[in-house]
């Protein structure tokens, strides 16, 4: 019999089928019930605006790995268009279309390419990008678009709000209590499902949730930094509740409003800028935690979670080194 | 998550899909070739030396080749015919070993093995002579890793065990041939098991054996009724769970220290598969050497997978032939199964004491992927079941920092393959990790020597 000659390879001999792009575009799927949510509340501008981000970072990515690093083009990996889409959702929906541009522009060029491409960055370039544009920007990046504006004709109460953590912020430094100022705050429900301002992509934690449930069961994350993260936020400001109610908001309003649950669930897990070991992940969503309430109670911004989390990137290495999984038989 | 929850390993670990297309096919036994080929070396350790000469006729069971030293195992004959010459051939790992190239004549069994296939069921034999009779018979273990079993039949002295572990997991995704052999021989497999546990002296047996093989588990439970001492354990259908460490971890919670010092005997257990038990019997009971063996013969494209019993010494291509012949588009021949099995470059080759399989992979799954950035997505970290860093060991070893490669224990690697299966960049993680583990051992060798 004539037969080819065997391709002869080192075991294993078969794999997951898991690649890049199938992870990649498994988180971009679990955030589109978040995205649906956005366009229900703020309207179309949020689809614009996230179209905008994704498209922009996807070309410069092209641009920059054909003429600048001369390297192959995989600038449809789904990593572009997650980190476009990422930021989109760290935005006010009524963003101006040219913020948005340098805002991918830091996130591709400057976070993300300049360290070598995917896999190297040592931060999360959605937040580099965001946090660049909010300390360039700071009056167009904290004025949140009302949530249901575009149905409203009338002008009467006007286009824009407060998101409920800078009612919380404002009303605490002019020497109001929780009591007073809840009045003015949405409740849980509200929260939970979204009809709150915010940025584009933060303000419903059910879609969230739904999102992260799909990740965990694709096991494309797993529950130690979301888990960790929320946890701690949770009992770090029920603490603080317990202690003194009238200064301190209860722990659930903490972890529905603002970029908590965006924040747990798809930017602190972000493969290239978070821990490799479980224990890592432990410690590394816990002390994001922690400085997220330390930000919000203690600190000048209302909103930490994006702070805390590049500056736990940082961090990222040094756990590295330290936490080693346990080794079998010693 | 349903039902009753089942033991497994704690840690690392991954599931690729079962591919067990032969499970419910009896062993048959593989007619007789023309030629067989018989390896001086089919195990670990020193070779045998050969006791027949070209020209002489030999027997079923005669003894062929002679164990030397401690660490190695004798080889018999698995036809009747005449040898013709000593041949070169090449084993899985691809060196040329020494064997015998016997023509096959008739099936003439040497006087004294019992072929009847009446059980016997009454241990009459010592522990001496239950040691010299799997010493004598040749027996290894049958699960892949070739250990001679008579030096495991014995405790070394300053040891103690406590428990004898039977490894009845066949984790590998396409093979069968442990599953039928518990399903149509657990009888046999049970006496096996109190043949180990008298010349070990233990009081407790622990078969592990995977959930996803029910009838087995229940054909085994069965006859294992009347003896208190064996425990049939179901365990979670978990890859790499027929490891020593893993299955040992599964059973008794206990973990083997690291290699290369460390053994299954350290934490008081003994490890033998079942189909090495199966052997013991026959040796025992039947005063059978190791002539036989199941292997199971399967991939996605074989017409007819099966589940053979096949002479020590038959050419792999006469057993593909009578599952239905080498598909056309056959790109990969694998002896053993995917995961930790090794490509073979030739059919030709013939069947050894520790091929429990043959899977064939066809074209489209026979390339691998083209290799990509690694996304530390961490996903290497968490399948590992030895608690290793892949990504870290691999970026050491290819960037030739050997030293912290040695630190980061790569020596520790049971090269089980999970890491390189989950990673979704497609890297070689497994093959770095096996040169650096290579290199680092010559090196520790190299400096014990000075």
């Amino acid at each position: 019999m004539n037969q080819k000659p065997l391709i002869v390879s080192l075991s294993p001999h078969v794999f997951s089928g898991l690649s890049i792009e199938k992870s990649m575009y498994a988180v971009i799927i679990a955030l589109v019930p978040a995205l649906a949510v956005s366009v229900y509340v703020f309207g179309l501008g949020a689809l614009y605006l996230t179209f905008l981000a994704v498209s922009s970072c996807i070309a410069l990515e092209f641009v920059i790995q054909k003429y600048l690093m001369k390297v192959p083009v995989r600038a449809l990996d789904g990593s572009a268009a997650l980190t476009g889409m990422l930021l989109a959702f760290n935005l006010p929906a009524n963003l101006p279309w040219w913020m948005v541009l340098i805002g991918s522009f830091v996130a591709i060029a400057v976070a993300k390419m300049s360290f070598g491409g995917l896999g190297n960055n040592i931060f999360n370039p959605a937040l580099v990008g965001r946090v660049f544009l909010l300390i360039s920007f700071p009056v167009a990046m904290t004025t949140w678009p009302k949530a249901f504006a575009y149905r409203c004709l009338s002008h009467v109460d006007g286009k824009t709000a407060a998101t409920p953590l800078m009612t919380l912020k404002e009303g605490l430094l002019n020497g109001q209590t929780i009591e007073q100022i809840s009045a003015k705050l949405p409740d849980y429900g509200q929260l939970f499902l979204g009809q709150i301002g915010g940025s584009l992509g933060e303000i419903s934690a059910a879609a969230l949730l739904l999102g992260g449930l799909f990740l965990l069961w694709k096991k494309i994350i797993s529950w130690h930094i979301p888990v960790s993260m929320i946890g701690t936020v949770f009992v770090f400001s029920g603490i603080l509740w317990l202690i003194d109610p009238l200064k301190y908001v209860h722990p659930l309003f903490h972890i529905l409003s603002g970029g908590v649950m965006l924040g747990a669930i798809y930017m602190a897990t972000d493969y290239v800028s978070s821990p490799m070991t479980h224990k890592g992940m432990l410690i590394y969503g816990c002390l994001i935690g922690a400085l997220t309430v330390i930000i919000r109670v203690f600190g000048a911004y209302p909103e930490g979670v994006s702070f805390a989390i590049l500056v736990m990137n940082a961090f990222v290495p040094l756990i590295n080194r330290y936490c080693k999984p346990h080794r079998f038989g010693e | 998550m349903f039902g009753k929850k089942v033991k497994t390993f704690p840690q690392g670990g991954i599931h690729p899909e079962d591919k067990k297309f032969s499970d419910h096919k009896q062993i048959v036994d593989l007619p007789l070739p023309a030629t067989v080929y018989i390896p001086c070396s089919q195990h670990i350790g020193a070779p045998a030396v050969p006791v027949v000469q070209p020209g002489d006729k030999v027997l079923v069971g005669q003894l062929i080749a002679q164990r030397q030293g401690f660490i190695s195992a004798n080889v018999h004959s698995s036809v009747s015919g005449t040898v013709k010459k000593m041949v070169e051939l090449p084993d899985p790992e691809g060196w040329k070993k020494p064997s015998f190239e016997i023509e096959v004549s008739g099936d003439e069994w040497l006087d004294g093995i019992d072929r009847s296939p009446e059980l016997n069921m009454d241990i009459t034999a010592t522990p001496d002579e239950i040691r010299a009779k799997v010493t004598a018979a040749g027996i290894v273990g049958l699960g892949g890793a070739t250990f001679p079993a008579d030096i495991k039949l014995s405790i070394p002295p300053g040891k103690s065990a406590e428990f004898l572990i039977i490894n009845g997991v066949e984790c590998e995704p396409y093979l069968t041939s442990d599953h039928r052999l518990m399903l149509e021989k657990a009888e046999e497999i049970i006496v096996g098991i109190r043949i180990a546990l008298k010349a070990l002296g233990l009081k407790k047996a622990l078969v592990g054996v995977e959930a996803n093989t029910p009838d087995a588990i229940e054909q085994l439970k069965k006859f294992s009724n009347p003896y208190p001492e064996i425990e049939i354990v179901a365990l979670k259908v978990w890859y790499p769970q027929g490891g020593e460490r893993q299955l040992v971890k599964a059973l008794t919670n206990r973990e083997i220290p690291p290699p290369p010092r460390g053994l299954p005997i350290d934490v008081g257990c003994v490890v033998f598969n079942v189909a090495t038990c199966f052997s013991i019997y026959e040796a025992v009971q039947k005063n059978k050497p190791l002539i036989d063996r199941v292997v199971t013969v399967t991939g996605d494209s074989v017409k007819d997978p099966s589940n053979f019993r096949v002479r020590i010494g038959t050419p792999i291509r006469a057993l593909i032939d009578a599952a239905g012949g080498l598909p056309e588009d056959t790109a990969k021949v694998i002896r053993g199964s995917v995961m930790m099995g090794k490509a073979i470059p030739d059919i030709s080759i013939p069947i050894t004491k520790g091929a429990g399989g043959i899977v064939i992979i066809p074209e489209n799954e026979a390339k691998r992927k083209q290799k990509q950035v690694c996304i530390r997505c961490a996903k290497c970290v968490s399948v590992c079941p030895l608690g290793m860093e892949p990504y870290l060991l691999m970026t050491l070893v290819e960037q030739g920092r050997l030293d912290e490669a040695e630190l980061e224990k790569i020596t520790n690697c049971c090269e089980c393959g999970c890491c390189s299966f989950t990673c979704p960049s497609n890297r070689p993680l497994l093959d770095y990790i096996r040169y650096g583990k290579a290199s680092v051992l010559q090196r520790m060798k190299a400096r014990q020597q000075k």
